[in-house]
């Protein structure tokens, strides 16, 4: 027989029009005429706009350390403005000779912070060494101890004050949280009376009302004759403000948790607190980490809120920066500097918190 | 729980028994009440008392007279709200909530387009818009408001031409570092009717979609929506015109010593908090948006395909309704966060209420005041968007069955 | 729970350890105890008060601060600086944040009254002018109807602005700011026509802020009066008198010719009884306050008189090139003019 083949024909190349980057363009960028003018459209904007930002950003760039009238002269950005002022924006007042202090304090905190990202060191005893680094962070900043020199609230400025009102903030505002959480759960009708109000109260008004509300009314609030440290206002309404958050946050983990935890609970005999403590908020705190992570997030982007009541934060001190007239036209450098700070920062966190949610996600769902 | 707990404490012997009923939950829930609420009372009348003596000893102002009594000050934009300096405060603090409103509401409207149109976008299955989609949510996202705002202002300021100088981007519509100025009817007696004809337009749409389903469920035949609403809605104000004698009188900009005067404006401090709202909201709209659509199984599409439906109406009838149920409730909380975010206004200079607030806090020097002030405000719009957007909801929601 | 007690209360030690120290006392007694004199100033308005790189301050509101150190502590050098917002300054003092208010504000009846301070003195007469770019071709605060105006927030030059577009019935498009490095930016960024606050603050703006002083003209009419003045606390009626009288000793010393420079020789060799009474020769002037006897001399040696401190700063040889004008003494027919100290 004759017509039927006795061997496999050779493997042919798929057609070249479905492979490779000819094949690939035409599979995601050309598969209807919609999409290929979409495409067209989009190339078109990049052409327009990729090149000259490259050109500005990078070619025509000004890199050395040279005088603002070089960089007048020059097209492109001028980097010089941020390798001449990078100091006063990371650091904002703080006194120049000290600033290795707060540097010291940020390598601490981010480092821990970035072991706390390891599920292996969820353990108890992190708690005991991030209320350690807290500590130690507020000490070389401050000073006053151990022979360093005493640096007053008033001049801590920049990254480092960005960094300690963010964790400061969401590190006393957890168990505060955790205790509105489970007051808005609560059956006890004037406990969750409370717990709503103050939820609901806080989190209805934006957070630079509440800043103002420390910085004008808590001075009228305190006994006559105390007084609070600007920091440490500002501190407060931010603690009030993400615990009124986390605690939403806390209550819907509290909420994803099936009903037969509490049964199991309640047949073993455990009390209250002991139910919460070893069945209800492991569980439930595990599952909010991924939301809890991306309210820290939202909350390191409204710290730059306290620009507004004159602290000089990461936006502050690069405000001042650009103060200085020969420079005042470079501002765009120097946002764009911050900018990536603020960004590199957010955009980890956020990335960590997608990633927690595929690993996390993978016991009981609702 | 109840009676496990008085099982054990009537279980013990002699001594126990003084303090059993201490182990009632129910007893033991309302000393923790109690406990709770005095704790809070007690805290409530330690501020107050302390507030008290200081406002006195301090010799400062109290109560909320100072809101009849006159300002003083000038505000940037008065655009809802006639106002003047001979004005009194509370008129100023009525001029900061309309101009609160009316950046948040553009800005809302502005921002679901775009944060739609974005979130659609990364799902494109073209991979470039999808990847430029994806650099836009990213970049919003994770970039401080505050910041984007100062770029954005800061960016106004030094891109556009000196006001002398304003660039002419529509006829009679000009772009400056005073802002945009375009022309605007001079006001006339018809022009509050055309508004209210509006209204009435609104509700003939409702009418007639009602009669159109009606339609619809006797005879299968859906009757057309799009044009008799556009009839409905261009059509009352324009008879209402014709019928008021149509006044075509314009007030144009017209370049004065200084700049453009005349016509009506759009502050280049507005401008930048608008689009720094919509920019950065967009953003998180976009991510909600997508997460929505790729929420409703992908079973929902084949099926409905399987019926032999359209493209289109598997879109509209079948994975829509289903997407919105899961992307209303948090859209809902990013118009709140907007609404709460156009606060930052007050580090632009955009008389917003947060502004005229500070203001008035400044010259009155009634910090308590004006911040209560402040706060009932949002507190209102926030829980009325909230009632809002739950009626809505509950009126979208598929029953499940 | 026990932990959450534990914790509560730990923050609670934190919260108070944080906080600052009773002004209960006297504020003369806690300056001393501190051996440190807060000082409130403007965060930089060159010639008044402004910091340099090294976080020291130099201005007429900064020496005030210094010659209130030097007479309580004996040293002009141990002022903490705090600086403040047009906003922030007054909760600042009322809330004992700061002993003293020295940050070139003016004394109104409001303020006196209405918001718990005291007024000490008057360390510089002024008045709110008007700034414009000189291309704009401008002679006179008249002809401003319908520009654009660059104001900040909290002062009373909105006030005064708004007053004297009203009383000319002239348009007006102010554009108000929150902070003054804002409203700095707008306008030489070309957001509006004109700036608007003190003329002092106007000469220092344009001396030191303008990247071209000879683009911007000031104009010449001022709208309001300004007096500009330090202020304290009410219900301390020590620290009052004796904020009031090192204002005075500075007048007093320049009226009676005492300098940095002769305060030495003065001291040992002066006949006159005013050089001495003031100098602390002769006299039990310092028992009354409260202060050394040499607070005085401690002012003058370490700060100067008013004379030597306006020279310095906003004198004619400075960047701002001020003439002394209305606040030159009474003797030369300016207003300046000092209680006698006796």
């Amino acid at each position: 027989m004759s017509f039927v083949a006795n061997d496999y024909k050779p493997e042919q190349p798929p057609p070249r029009k479905e492979s490779g980057a000819l094949g690939w363009a035409r599979a995601n960028l050309f598969n209807s005429w919609f999409n290929t003018a979409l495409t067209l459209l989009a190339l078109y904007f990049l052409i327009e706009t990729v090149p000259p930002l490259i050109r500005w950003l990078f070619i025509d760039a000004v890199w050395g350390l040279v005088g603002p009238d070089v960089c007048r002269e020059a097209d492109g950005a001028c980097w010089s403005f941020i390798r001449l002022k990078y100091r006063q924006i990371l650091f904002g007042t703080y006194p120049f000779d000290q600033q290795w202090r707060p540097l010291i304090a940020m390598i601490l905190i981010v480092s821990v912070a970035l072991l706390s990202c390891i599920r292996r060191f969820w353990q108890p005893w992190m708690v005991g060494v991030w209320i350690a680094t807290l500590f130690i962070y507020i000490t070389l900043l401050g000073g006053g101890v151990f022979g360093l020199r005493p640096v007053r609230t008033e001049l801590w400025g920049g990254l480092p004050l960005t960094l300690m009102l963010a964790f400061v903030g969401i590190a006393v505002a957890f168990p505060i949280s955790v205790l509105l959480a489970l007051g808005r759960r609560s059956d006890m009708p004037i406990i969750k009376a409370i717990c709503v109000g103050y939820i609901e109260l806080i989190r209805g008004v934006p957070l630079i009302t509440l800043l103002f509300m420390a910085s004008f009314m808590l001075p009228l609030f305190m006994p006559s004759g105390v007084s609070i440290d600007a920091v440490l206002r500002a501190q407060v309404a931010i603690i009030v403000f993400v615990s009124s958050y986390l605690a939403e946050v806390i209550r819907g983990g509290l909420q994803a948790l099936p009903k037969g935890q509490y049964e199991a609970a309640h047949t073993l005999g455990l009390s209250y607190w002991q139910m919460q403590r070893k069945i209800i908020l492991p569980q439930a705190l595990t599952i909010s980490i991924p939301p809890i992570v991306n309210t820290y997030l939202g909350l390191f982007k409204d710290t730059s809120l306290v620009a507004i009541i004159s602290l000089t934060d990461l936006l502050l001190a690069t405000r001042q920066s650009f103060a200085d007239p020969e420079w005042r036209r470079f501002f765009v450098e120097a946002y764009i500097f911050v900018a990536l700070i603020y960004w590199v920062f957010c955009y980890y966190m956020s990335k960590y918190s997608q990633y927690l949610e595929r690993v996390l996600n993978t016991g009981h769902k609702r | 729980m109840a009676e496990q707990a008085a099982r054990r404490g009537g279980a013990g012997p002699g001594p126990r028994e003084s303090t059993a009923f201490l182990r009632d939950p129910r007893i033991r829930a309302i000393i923790y009440q109690v406990l709770v609420l005095g704790g809070v009372i007690l805290l409530a009348v330690y501020l107050v008392s302390n507030t008290m003596t200081n406002l006195e000893q301090r010799s400062i102002r109290t109560g909320f007279g100072f809101l009849q009594s006159e300002a003083g000050f000038y505000i940037g934009e008065t655009t809802l709200v006639n106002y003047a300096a001979s004005d009194s405060y509370g008129r100023a603090f009525l001029v900061g909530i309309s101009n609160t409103l009316r950046v948040a509401l553009i800005g809302i409207v502005l921002a679901t387009i775009l944060g739609t149109i974005a979130g659609v976008a990364r799902l494109s299955s073209n991979w470039l818009i999808a990847k430029l989609a994806s650099i836009y949510v990213e970049v919003m996202r994770n970039v401080p408001l505050l910041l984007q705002l100062f770029f954005w202002y800061g960016l106004i300021s030094a891109a556009l031409p000196a006001s002398r100088d304003a660039v002419a981007i529509l006829p009679g519509t000009y772009l400056s570092r005073s802002g945009l100025q375009y022309p605007a009817p001079i006001a006339h007696w018809i022009h509050p009717w055309m508004l209210l004809s509006i209204l009435v337009a609104l509700g003939a749409c409702y009418a007639y979609y009602r009669w159109a389903k009606q339609k619809q469920a006797q005879t299968g035949v859906e009757p057309r929506l799009f044009l008799p609403f556009v009839g409905f809605l261009l059509g009352f104000p324009v008879i209402v015109w014709l019928i008021g004698g149509a006044p075509m009188a314009v007030d144009m900009p017209e370049l004065g010593a200084f700049r453009l005067v005349g016509g009506a404006a759009m502050s280049p401090e507005f401008l930048a908090l608008l689009l720094g709202l919509t920019f950065y909201t967009a953003g998180f709209i976009a991510e909600i948006v997508r997460a929505g659509i790729l929420a409703v199984p992908w079973g929902q599409t084949e099926a409905a395909s399987s019926l032999g439906l359209k493209r289109s109406f598997v879109l509209r009838l079948v994975l829509l309704p289903q997407a919105l149920r899961i992307i209303i409730p948090p859209t809902t909380s990013q118009f709140l966060n907007l609404t709460k975010n156009s606060s930052l206004a007050v580090a632009i200079g955009y008389p917003d209420l947060v502004s005229v607030g500070n203001t008035t806090l400044n010259q009155t020097g009634q910090a308590i005041e004006c911040i209560s002030i402040m706060m009932a405000c949002y507190l209102f719009f926030s829980l009325s968007i909230s009632f809002f957007m739950n009626w809505y909801n509950k009126n979208i929601a598929l029953v499940e069955r | 729970m026990t932990q959450t007690k534990w914790l509560a209360a730990a923050a609670a030690v934190a919260l108070i350890g944080f906080s600052g120290s009773y002004a209960q006392a006297q504020t003369l007694n806690q300056v001393q105890d501190r051996d440190a004199l807060r000082c409130g100033v403007n965060v930089g308005l060159a010639g008044f008060s402004i910091a340099d790189d090294q976080g020291n301050w130099t201005g007429l509101d900064v020496d005030y601060c210094r010659a209130l150190a030097a007479a309580v502590l004996g040293d002009a050098d141990k002022v903490e600086y705090v600086p403040l917002s047009a906003q922030a300054r007054f909760t600042a003092l009322q809330s004992g944040e700061v002993d003293v208010l020295s940050r070139n504000t003016t004394w109104t009846t409001t303020r006196d009254a209405g918001l718990g301070i005291h007024f000490v003195g008057v360390t510089f007469y002024d008045g709110q002018g008007f700034m414009v770019p000189a291309d704009l071709g401008v002679e006179s605060a008249h002809d401003l109807s319908g520009a654009e105006v660059c104001v900040q927030t909290g002062t009373t030059t909105e006030l005064n602005l708004a007053d004297f577009f009203r009383a000319n019935d002239m348009d007006l498009q102010p554009v108000v700011f929150e902070g003054f490095e804002e409203s700095l930016n707008a306008f030489f960024g070309g957001r509006c026509q004109v700036y608007t606050t003190d003329m002092s603050g106007l000469a220092a703006i344009r001396s030191v802020d303008a990247e071209n002083p000879e683009d911007y003209v000031i104009l010449p009419e001022t709208i309001s009066k300004e007096p500009l003045g330090p202020s304290v606390r009410r219900g301390d009626d020590q620290w009052f008198a004796i904020a009031k009288w090192v204002n005075y000793a500075l007048i007093e010393t320049e009226e009676l010719g005492i300098t940095s420079e002769n305060v030495d020789e003065l001291r040992e060799n002066s006949d006159n009884p005013g050089v001495q009474r003031v100098l602390g020769v002769t006299g039990d002037l310092a028992d009354l306050l409260g202060l050394e006897n040499d607070w005085a001399y401690d002012i003058v040696s370490q700060v100067g008189n008013y004379g030597e401190i306006f020279e310095r700063n906003v004198g004619v040889d400075t960047p701002l090139g001020l003439e002394r004008g209305v606040n030159a003494l009474w003797t030369d027919g300016g207003l300046m003019y000092s209680m006698p100290i006796r």
